[in-house]
C-alpha cells in the first residue's frame, strides 16, 4: 500500500516536498538573498520536471478516487514544464520582491491542486483539486502588493471563482441525486440523458466554461489579467486553462458519452461565440495584457472546435495544442513580463520601434505571435490545423468556415503588434533590455518548442498513441 | 535528383544569414545561394528531360514520400511534372534577379535577404509538393515575409498595403484550407481511410456534391493569390508599396502560386465542378482582363501601371484555366512563366528609375533614354513584351491561350476570347503612353542630367530576365514540350467529362 502510494503519487509528492522545503526556508531565521533563493527554487523545479520523465506510474488509489496513467503523467509533465518556464521568466520581477518563498508556495499549491484534478476519478476529488488550485491563485493575483489594480483583480477572481464553483457543486449534487454515484465509471453507466441530468450537466459545463473563460462566462478574464502581475497572468492563461482542458477532455470524452449528442451542440455554440467575441474585443485593446487576455479567449474558441469533434483526433489535437500554447503564449508573455519588470511599460504604443533597440526580444515576440496566429513553420500552424481538421471530422463544415475566417481576423491584431514593433517609429522606444540568463533560457525553450514541435511530428504522434 | 534540395538550399542560406555579420558577406552568400538555385533548377530540367527521353511516363518524377503525421495520413510528398519545372525555373530566375537588384539595400540588409530567401523556400516548396498538406504549409510560409518586406522596406502607404495584402492572402488561404479539408474528408483510399495525396486523389472520383461545394473554396482561395476579380484589390496597393525585389517577387512568383493552385488543386482534383463552374471563371477572368486594362490607362504612377496590368495579364491565366482545353491550359502555364519574367523585369526597371529620379509619377519623368540608355532599353523591352509583341514571351503565351479558347466551339467561349483579344489594344495604349512619356521626349528636369546608368548588378539582373523572355519568345517549343504532357494528364480527366 505504501509502495503504491509512493509510486503512483510521485508527481504530487515531489511538489509537496518542494512546498515543505520552502516552508522551512521561510521559517528559519536566516535572511535569504533573493538571487540565491530563485536559483535554488528554479533548480528544484527543474528536478521536478525531469523526475516526471523517469517513472511513469499507472494505477488507482484510495478506492478509485485517484488514478494515473501514461497520458496523465504526460499532462502533468506539461504543467511542470509551463511552471518552470514561468518561474524562469519572472526572475527579474521576483528579484526585488519581498515574499519570494510565499509566491512559490502558493504557486506550487495551485499546481498540486491541478495534479489532483487531472488525476481525479471522482467528481468530489475533482472538486477538491479545483478548489485547491483556485484559492491560492486569487492570492497570487494580489501579489503586486502595493498596486491597487492587483487587489481588485484578486477580488474579482475570488468572486467569480466562487460563483463558478457554486454552479459546479450544484451540478455535481444533482448528478449525484439522479445517478447515485460520483465515480466516473459509475456515472457513465447511470447516465440516461433525462432532463434533470441534462440540466445538471449544463451547470457543470458552465462551471468549466467559467474556468477556461469561454463566452459568455469570460467577463472576469480581462480585468483579472490586467491587474495581476504578469507571471500570474501567464500562469492563469496557460497552466490553469490547460489543466481544466485536460480534465474536460477526459471527463467529456469518457464520462458524458451518453450525452454526446447534446454536448456537441452546446460546445458548438460556445466555441463560435467565443471565437467571434474574443476576436472582436481583442481588436481594440491597447494594454498588452488585456490584448493577450482576449486573444487567449479567442484561442479557447479554436480549442473548442477541435474539442467538439468527439474523436481521438479531437482529444489529441486539444492536448497537442495546449503543448504548443504553452510555448507560444509563454513566449509572448515572457517578453511582456521582462519589459514590464524592467521598464514598467505595458501599453501597446510603448512597443513602437521596439525592434530598433531590442532585436532578439522582438523576434522572440514575433515568433510567438506568429505561432499564436497559426503561421507556418511555427508550431501554432500545426496546432490550429489539427484542431480545425478534427472539428471538421463530424462533417460540420460551417464550423470550419467560421473558424477559418476567424483566424484571418485574429491575424489582424497579431500583425498590428508586429507592425508596431518593426515598422513604426518612436522617439522614445523602450531602451535596450539587459536580462539575466534564466529568462533567456526560458525564451530559448519557448522559441525552440515553437520551431520544433510542429515540424517534428513526434509529439503529436506520441499523444495520439496515448489516447488510442 | 533530390527535390527537397530546392527548398533546403534557400532555408540553409537563410539560417546562415542570421549567423553572419556584415553587409557584404550577407549579400555575397545570398548571391551564391541564388545562383546555385538557378543551376539546380537547370539541372532539374536536364534530368527531367533525360528521364522522359528514357521513356519514363509517370505523371510525377523524382518523387520522395516520407510519412509526416501518420495518424492523420499526412505525408511529406514531393514530385515534379513539366508544369512544376516551368514554375521552378521561373522562381529561380526571379530570385536571382531579385537578389541582384537589392544589392545596395542599406537598411537592415540581413533581415531583408533573410525574408527574401524565406519567401523562396515557400515558393519552391509549394511547386514541388504533391501532398495537399505540404502544399498548404508552403503556401502559408510565403505570406508573412511579404508583409514584413512591404511594411519595413516599402514606400508610400506601406503599412496599409502590407496589412491589406497579408489579410487578403490569409483569407485566401483560409478558403483554401476549407477546400482542402473538404476534399480530404471526401476521399476514399479504401477502408474508410482518407488521403491528402494529390496523385491518389486524382485517381479517385470525388462525389459531385462535394466537388460542387468545395471547388469554389479552393478556386477562390487560390484565386485571391492569383488576382481573381473581384479579389484583386491587394495587387495594386501591395505591388506599388513594396520595395523593388519584393514587387518582383510578388508579381513574378507569388501570384503564380495562385494560378498554379487553381490548376493543380482545384481543376485537377475536382474536374466535374471545374467543368460546371467554368463559365463563372471565364466571366470573372474576362472582367479582370478588361477592367485591369482600362484601370491601367488611368494610372499615372509607374508601379500602379504595372500592378494593374498584372491584374489584366493574370486574367489570361485564369481564362486559360477556365477554357479547359489542352491548348488553353498550356497557354495559361506559359502565360504564368512569361508574365512572371516580364513583370519582374518591368518592376526591376521601374525600381532602377525610381532609385535615381526618386519619382514614379509619369508627369515628372521624360527623356530618360538620353541619360540612362540601358535602363530605358530594359523598360522598353518589358513594355513590348507586355503588349504582346512577337519575339517576346508575352505574344507566345497569349496567342496560345486565345487559340485554346477559340477551339471551344461555342459562342460563349469565343466571345470571351474576342473580349480578351480586344484588351491587347488597350494594353498597347497604356504601354506606349508610359514608354513614350518616360523614355522619349525632352528631359523632364535638368537635375536628371547628372544621373547615372545601371550598375553591374542591375545589368545582370535585367539581362537574366531578358534572356528568359527572349528564349521563350523565339523558341517557345521547349516550354511547350515541357508543359504539354503535364497538361495532358490534367485535361484527360476533364475531357472525359465534357464528352
Amino acid at each position: 500500500m505504501l509502495n503504491d502510494f509512493l509510486y503512483l503519487m510521485n508527481a504530487e509528492l515531489l511538489v509537496t516536498i518542494i512546498i515543505f522545503i520552502l516552508l522551512f526556508l521561510k521559517l528559519s531565521n536566516e535572511e535569504w538573498k533573493n538571487e540565491g533563493l530563485l536559483n535554488f527554487i528554479n533548480f528544484l523545479l527543474f528536478i521536478n520536471l525531469a523526475a516526471g520523465f523517469f517513472y511513469i506510474p499507472k494505477g488507482v488509489l484510495f478506492g478509485d478516487m485517484f488514478y494515473t496513467s501514461e497520458l496523465i503523467t504526460f499532462e502533468k509533465n506539461l504543467l511542470n514544464l509551463g511552471t518552470l518556464i514561468i518561474s524562469l521568466q519572472s526572475y527579474d520581477w521576483l528579484k526585488n520582491h519581498k515574499h519570494v518563498p510565499e509566491f512559490y508556495m502558493l504557486l506550487l499549491s495551485t499546481l498540486l491542486g491541478m495534479f489532483f484534478m487531472i488525476s481525479s476519478n471522482n467528481l468530489l476529488m475533482f472538486y477538491l483539486g479545483l478548489e485547491l488550485s483556485t484559492i491560492p491563485l486569487a492570492a497570487l493575483s494580489n501579489f503586486d502588493l502595493d498596486r491597487r489594480r492587483s487587489s481588485e483583480a484578486a477580488f474579482k477572481m475570488i468572486m467569480s471563482s466562487a460563483f463558478s464553483s457554486g454552479l459546479l457543486l450544484f451540478g455535481i449534487s444533482m448528478l449525484y441525486g439522479t445517478t447515485g454515484t460520483l465515480n466516473y465509471i459509475g456515472l457513465k453507466t447511470h447516465l440516461t440523458g433525462n432532463p434533470l441530468q441534462v440540466f445538471s450537466f449544463i451547470l457543470l459545463l458552465a462551471g468549466f466554461a467559467f474556468k477556461i473563460s469561454a463566452v459568455p462566462f469570460h467577463l472576469w478574464t480581462a480585468d483579472v489579467y490586467e491587474g495581476s502581475p504578469v507571471a500570474v497572468t501567464s500562469y492563469l492563461s496557460v497552466i490553469s486553462k490547460g489543466a481544466i482542458l485536460f480534465v474536460m477532455v477526459s471527463v467529456f470524452y469518457n464520462v458524458f458519452t451518453p450525452l454526446a449528442e447534446r454536448w456537441y451542440n452546446m460546445i458548438f455554440l460556445i466555441s463560435v461565440a467565443t471565437m467571434i467575441i474574443g476576436n472582436l474585443f481583442a481588436l481594440r485593446q491597447q494594454n498588452m495584457k488585456r490584448f493577450l487576455a482576449f486573444s487567449s479567449i479567442a484561442q479557447i474558441g479554436f480549442i473548442l472546435v477541435g474539442f467538439s469533434s468527439q474523436s481521438v483526433e479531437g482529444s489529441s489535437s486539444v492536448i497537442f495544442f495546449i503543448l504548443i500554447y504553452i510555448f507560444s503564449n509563454l513566449g509572448a508573455f515572457g517578453v511582456i513580463s521582462l519589459v514590464s519588470a524592467i521598464t514598467g511599460k505595458e501599453d501597446m504604443n510603448d512597443y513602437k520601434g521596439f525592434y530598433k533597440t531590442n532585436k532578439v526580444l522582438s523576434w522572440v515576440f514575433a515568433i510567438s505571435l506568429f505561432s499564436l496566429a497559426g503561421i507556418p513553420p511555427m508550431a501554432g500552424f500545426f496546432g490550429k490545423f489539427f484542431l480545425l481538421f478534427a472539428g471538421a471530422g463530424k462533417g460540420n463544415y460551417s464550423l470550419i468556415v467560421i473558424a477559418a475566417l476567424n483566424m484571418v481576423v485574429s491575424l489582424y491584431y497579431y500583425l498590428k503588434v508586429i507592425k508596431f514593433m518593426f515598422m513604426d517609429a518612436n522617439e522614445h522606444p523602450i531602451e535596450k533590455i539587459k536580462t539575466h540568463w534564466q529568462p533567456k533560457i526560458a525564451m530559448g525553450i519557448c522559441v525552440g518548442g515553437i520551431l520544433i514541435t510542429g515540424i517534428a511530428s513526434g509529439a503529436y504522434n506520441y499523444i495520439h498513441s496515448l489516447l488510442k | 535528383m533530390n527535390l527537397s534540395l530546392l527548398a533546403i538550399l534557400p532555408l540553409v542560406t537563410a539560417i546562415m544569414i542570421i549567423l553572419l555579420k556584415g553587409t557584404k558577406s550577407v549579400r555575397i552568400i545570398s548571391l551564391i545561394s541564388s545562383t546555385l538555385q538557378l543551376l539546380l533548377a537547370f539541372a532539374l530540367l536536364y534530368f527531367y528531360w533525360n528521364e522522359r527521353a528514357m521513356g519514363d511516363s509517370a505523371p510525377m518524377l523524382f518523387e520522395d514520400n516520407y510519412t509526416w503525421y501518420a495518424p492523420l495520413h499526412i505525408n511529406y510528398h514531393v514530385g515534379v511534372d513539366g508544369i512544376s519545372i516551368a514554375m521552378i525555373l521561373l522562381t529561380a530566375f526571379v530570385v536571382l534577379a531579385g537578389v541582384l537588384v537589392s544589392w545596395n539595400i542599406g537598411q537592415l540588409n540581413k533581415e531583408f535577404f533573410f525574408l527574401l530567401l524565406l519567401l523562396s523556400v515557400g515558393a519552391y516548396g509549394f511547386f514541388i509538393s504533391i501532398d495537399l498538406f505540404t502544399l498548404f504549409f508552403f503556401l502559408e510560409i510565403a505570406v508573412i515575409p511579404k508583409f514584413l518586406l512591404i511594411g519595413i522596406w516599402g514606400s508610400g502607404k506601406k503599412e496599409y498595403s502590407a496589412m491589406k495584402l497579408a489579410l487578403m492572402l490569409m483569407a485566401g488561404s483560409a478558403l483554401v484550407f476549407v477546400g482542402l479539408i473538404g476534399l480530404y474528408l471526401n476521399t476514399n483510399a479504401g477502408n474508410g481511410q482518407h488521403t491528402f495525396d494529390i496523385l491518389q486523389i486524382a485517381q479517385m472520383n470525388i462525389p459531385l456534391p462535394a466537388q460542387k461545394l468545395f471547388f469554389p473554396f479552393a478556386f477562390v482561395g487560390f484565386g485571391i493569390f492569383g488576382a481573381l476579380f473581384p479579389f484583386h484589390t491587394w495587387v495594386p496597393d501591395g505591388h506599388s508599396s513594396a520595395p523593388t525585389a519584393a514587387s518582383m517577387f510578388l508579381a513574378g512568383i507569388s501570384m503564380k502560386l495562385g494560378g498554379y493552385g487553381c490548376l493543380r488543386v482545384a481543376t485537377y482534383l475536382m474536374p466535374d465542378a471545374a467543368h460546371q463552374y467554368s463559365w463563372i471563371i471565364i466571366v470573372l477572368a474576362s472582367i479582370a482582363i478588361l477592367y485591369g486594362a482600362f484601370a491601367t490607362m488611368m494610372q499615372t504612377d509607374l508601379k500602379y501601371i504595372n500592378a494593374y496590368s498584372s491584374v489584366s495579364h493574370c486574367g489570361f491565366v485564369l481564362l486559360g484555366i477556365g477554357m479547359l482545353t489542352k491548348t488553353a491550359i498550356t497557354g495559361a502555364v506559359m502565360q504564368m512563366v512569361s508574365h512572371g519574367l516580364m513583370t519582374a523585369l518591368f518592376f526591376a526597371g521601374i525600381g532602377m528609375i525610381y532609385d535615381r529620379t526618386h519619382t514614379r509619377q509619369l508627369s515628372q519623368l521624360g527623356g530618360l533614354l538620353k541619360i540612362m540608355p540601358f535602363i530605358s532599353t530594359v523598360f522598353v523591352i518589358a513594355g513590348l513584351c507586355s503588349l504582346g509583341l512577337p519575339g517576346f514571351s508575352g505574344f507566345v503565351a497569349e496567342v496560345t491561350v486565345f487559340m485554346g479558347g477559340w477551339s471551344r466551339a461555342d459562342n460563349f467561349y469565343r466571345i470571351a476570347t474576342i473580349i480578351a483579344c480586344a484588351s491587347i489594344v488597350v494594353t498597347a495604349v497604356y504601354i506606349l503612353r508610359a514608354v513614350g512619356k518616360a523614355i522619349m521626349g525632352p528631359l523632364a528636369s535638368n537635375d536628371y542630367s547628372l544621373l547615372t546608368d545601371a550598375k553591374w548588378n542591375e545589368k545582370w539582373a535585367a539581362a537574366l530576365l531578358v534572356i528568359g523572355i527572349v528564349a521563350i519568345g523565339i523558341a517557345p517549343f521547349w516550354l511547350n514540350d515541357l508543359v504539354t504532357p503535364a497538361t495532358e494528364t490534367i485535361i484527360n480527366k476533364i475531357s472525359a467529362i465534357i464528352k
